[in-house]
């Protein structure tokens, strides 16, 4: 049985890497993909294009306009003169924020009366612009109840674990990571099964002693094993290229990255199963692949979806294998805290692999 | 360039598409699919943040400082604990997501005119999150202290905010997020589908080996490349109106503009976007390099690059620039235009000649670099 499977895998090595083409993809799409997941994906509200309209021209108002700019989350690229000009700023996209101060602002803080700010946000992008929005609350407000002289009530003392300095790519990467192992492995395993009966030779492995099993393991342990190369590929790359701190065990990781395999190559063979070209197999992967990335908590936390959603995650193999390698990286968490995770990961990807492997079998026969 | 010849192969082309009536399907469910997942799935919004409460107080104070968190809307408490140690175990284990510290003495020292302090620590993993979970807290705290103010012994009277700050948020007042995310999302689920329907069409009939039928019939380069990508065209452009209707109807989002003008420039988007997909299997010769081409080419580039989802301004000045060779770029800026702000061409002529250029540009691209020749 061993040696019916090394040499499907052979075959399918020599398949795959016949093509020079194919080589250089498998090498490099993993490392394009990290680059531009890597520097694309920034949540940060850094530098929001802000127009800044001082009416009162007094040093209350450029200490002001100096506090927004230092905080880091504003630019001030323009300085209107007239509140009409802040119209024509935001329609040309400009600037994202204006902040109009009126005339009288310091004299009326400094008598006592209320003193007014205007503050514009362009709210196309609404996630920024609550963001900035709140930024610019804090900023006024912090500096209004200074210029007032007040105590606060309550000292407030905030610190944020595991990501102290707040980077969003340290939080991004190792989600990447788990992304493209998903969409390499999948998508060629998905494809390279289809394309066996799509240009005829699948007859041919069928009239050869291979048993359905020794088939199915000599198709997906070369796809398992470049899902693994990609996966310390693109670590190292996360290591050594964006500098992504990894607090846990790789150990642990690599045990992790098979557990997910199982899964991810489980769903390549069942979309296999269903395909009869591999136009099909490459729709019905990104079919398969768009709502599991979406609905992951990679970008979107799972906790704000509606509850019935909440619970479609569970089948969701990409949930179980996030939290594991965000809490191998940012928390240095061990198979203590992870193992609900990589049970349920384990038990889902046995499950689908058994499902479609009866369903590869049957189809064979 | 003979008409007959590319009717013949848009005919061919067609017969093809209804014999793989799945993957038909699969590219109309595809838009259907996103745009419900965006429209009613995932948020941007950030409630509910499962807080831990440890309180060593336990006074009627702390109990109303605590009452003001969860009743913000922003923060439900899942734990109480005397222990502190709990806390770190729950932050750990993602039970919990805020750590809410209330001192001994938190009352005591607030009746005396003494400033307590309040401990919050946020699990910082997902920066995002986090640094809006951190504006909340603030909040939160501050109205407690506002409310306060007169018991605090800091003088009679109510403490006055002295600064009016009124702020207004244009083109989306309600920050909608299904507003600002439906157009765009439009942009890049034509992209996508482009880049499908069209990256495995030449790379299959290679592979099969009937494209050396084709190759012995008198059609051109230029008339098989035109005659694959009418077909595509006609599946993209209902693909666009199935977008803009759901978006429309469904989720509500307002079309300010023209759409006369909207399926106009989606044209010229889906003649560059299938051009790009046909020179990629053309380049690419297997499906499965074509795939992986179109994939890090088109796919990724549209969703990331775009401004879709992240803003542009906050990449480095690379990648900054190299957004703009995505197409899908400018179509996000299109669609959002005609949608939210009722731009019109005037406004959009840039984006529409880049795009014009562009789509040329590639077209003329994947007629010379196919090779009418079997070696």
């Amino acid at each position: 049985m061993f040696v019916r499977i090394r040499k499907m895998v052979a075959k399918e090595f020599i398949q795959v890497f016949r093509d020079s083409r194919m080589k250089a993809i498998i090498f490099l799409t993993p490392i394009i993909q990290l680059l531009l997941f890597g520097y694309a994906v920034t949540t940060d509200v850094t530098n929001v294009k802000t127009a800044f309209l001082d009416l009162d021209r007094t040093v209350e108002t450029r200490e002001l306009a100096r506090r927004i700019e230092s905080s880091g989350y504003f630019d001030i690229s323009r300085t209107p003169g007239s509140p009409g000009e802040i119209r024509g700023l935001l329609d040309g996209g400009e600037v994202l924020v204006a902040v109009q101060v009126n005339r009288g602002f310091s004299r009326d803080l400094k008598s006592g009366s209320t003193a007014g700010v205007q503050v514009i946000v362009d709210g196309t992008d609404s996630n920024t612009a609550t963001v900035a929005m709140d930024y610019l609350t804090r900023i006024i407000g912090s500096y209004a109840a200074e210029l007032e002289g007040a105590i606060p009530a309550v000292d407030l003392r905030t610190r944020a674990w595991y990501n102290p300095d707040l980077r969003s790519r340290n939080y991004n990467i190792p989600g990447v990571i788990a992304i493209i192992i998903m969409l390499t492995s999948l998508l060629l395993t998905s494809m390279a099964v289809v394309r066996e009966r799509e240009i005829g030779t699948m007859e041919q492995l069928m009239v050869t002693p291979l048993k359905p099993v020794e088939l199915i393991l000599g198709k997906t342990l070369p796809f398992a094993a470049i899902g693994f190369f990609d996966m310390f590929l693109v670590t190292a790359l996360a290591l050594f290229w964006f500098g992504v701190p990894i607090k846990g065990s790789l150990v642990l990781l690599s045990v992790a990255t098979a557990v997910y395999l199982i899964s991810v190559l489980g769903v390549g063979l069942f979309i296999s199963t269903i395909s009869r070209t591999q136009q099909q197999a490459l729709m019905a992967t990104f079919l398969f692949f768009l709502p599991a990335v979406l609905l992951s908590g990679f970008m979107f936390p799972i906790e704000n979806m509606p509850l019935a959603v909440q619970y479609g995650t569970y089948l969701n193999p990409l949930r179980y294998f996030l939290v594991i390698i965000r809490g191998i990286f940012l928390k240095g968490v061990g198979p203590g805290v992870l193992w609900p995770q990589m049970a349920c990961m384990l038990a889902l990807g046995v499950f689908v692999l058994a499902v479609s492997s009866m369903r590869f079998s049957k189809r064979l026969e | 360039m003979r008409l007959v010849r590319v009717k013949a192969i848009v005919a061919k082309e067609f017969i093809h598409i209804r014999r793989d009536p799945l993957s038909l399907a699969m590219a109309f469910l595809m838009p259907v699919m996103l745009l419900f997942i965006f429209g009613y799935a995932i948020t941007l919004d950030v409630r509910d943040l499962r807080t831990v409460v440890h309180d060593l107080d336990g006074s009627y104070m702390s109990r109303e400082l605590v009452r003001g968190f969860s009743e913000s809307g922003y923060f439900t408490v899942v734990e109480t604990t005397r222990v502190e140690s709990e806390i770190e175990r729950s932050l750990e284990s993602g039970r919990a997501m805020v750590a809410i510290s209330v001192p001994e003495g938190f009352s005591r020292d607030i009746k005396r005119g003494v400033t307590p302090t309040l401990q919050v620590v946020v699990d910082g993993s997902d920066s995002n999150t986090a640094s809006i979970a951190l504006g909340y807290v603030s909040g939160v705290t501050e109205r407690f202290s506002q409310r306060l103010s007169p018991v605090g012994g800091r003088g009679a009277g109510e403490r006055k905010s002295t600064v009016d700050l009124r702020t207004r948020v244009w083109y989306n007042p309600e920050l909608k997020s299904s507003n600002f995310i439906i157009p765009g999302l439009i942009a890049v689920i034509m992209a996508v589908i482009a880049a499908l329907l069209t990256s495995l069409t030449i790379a299959r009939e290679w592979e099969r080996g009937t494209m050396e039928q084709l190759i012995s019939t008198p059609v051109k380069k230029a008339e098989l490349i035109t005659g694959k990508l009418i077909p595509y065209f006609v599946i993209g452009l209902v693909d666009v109106v199935v977008s803009v209707v759901i978006g429309v109807w469904f989720f509500a989002v307002p079309l300010e503009g023209s759409a006369v003008l909207l399926l106009a420039l989606s044209s010229v988007f889906l003649f560059g976007g299938l051009s790009l997909g046909l020179l990629i299997s053309i380049v690419a010769k297997t499906q499965i390099v074509a795939s992986q081409i179109a994939m890090v080419s088109t796919f990724l580039p549209a969703f990331l690059l775009s401004g879709f989802m992240y803003a542009v301004e906050n990449m480095p000045v690379p990648i900054r620039i190299g957004t703009y060779l995505v197409p899908a770029r400018y179509f996000v800026t299109i669609l959002k235009g005609i949608f939210l702000k009722g731009s019109t061409l005037g406004v959009l002529a840039l984006e529409t000649a880049l795009l014009t250029a562009f789509g040329a540009v590639v077209f003329a691209l994947a007629i010379r670099s196919f090779k009418k020749k079997v070696f």
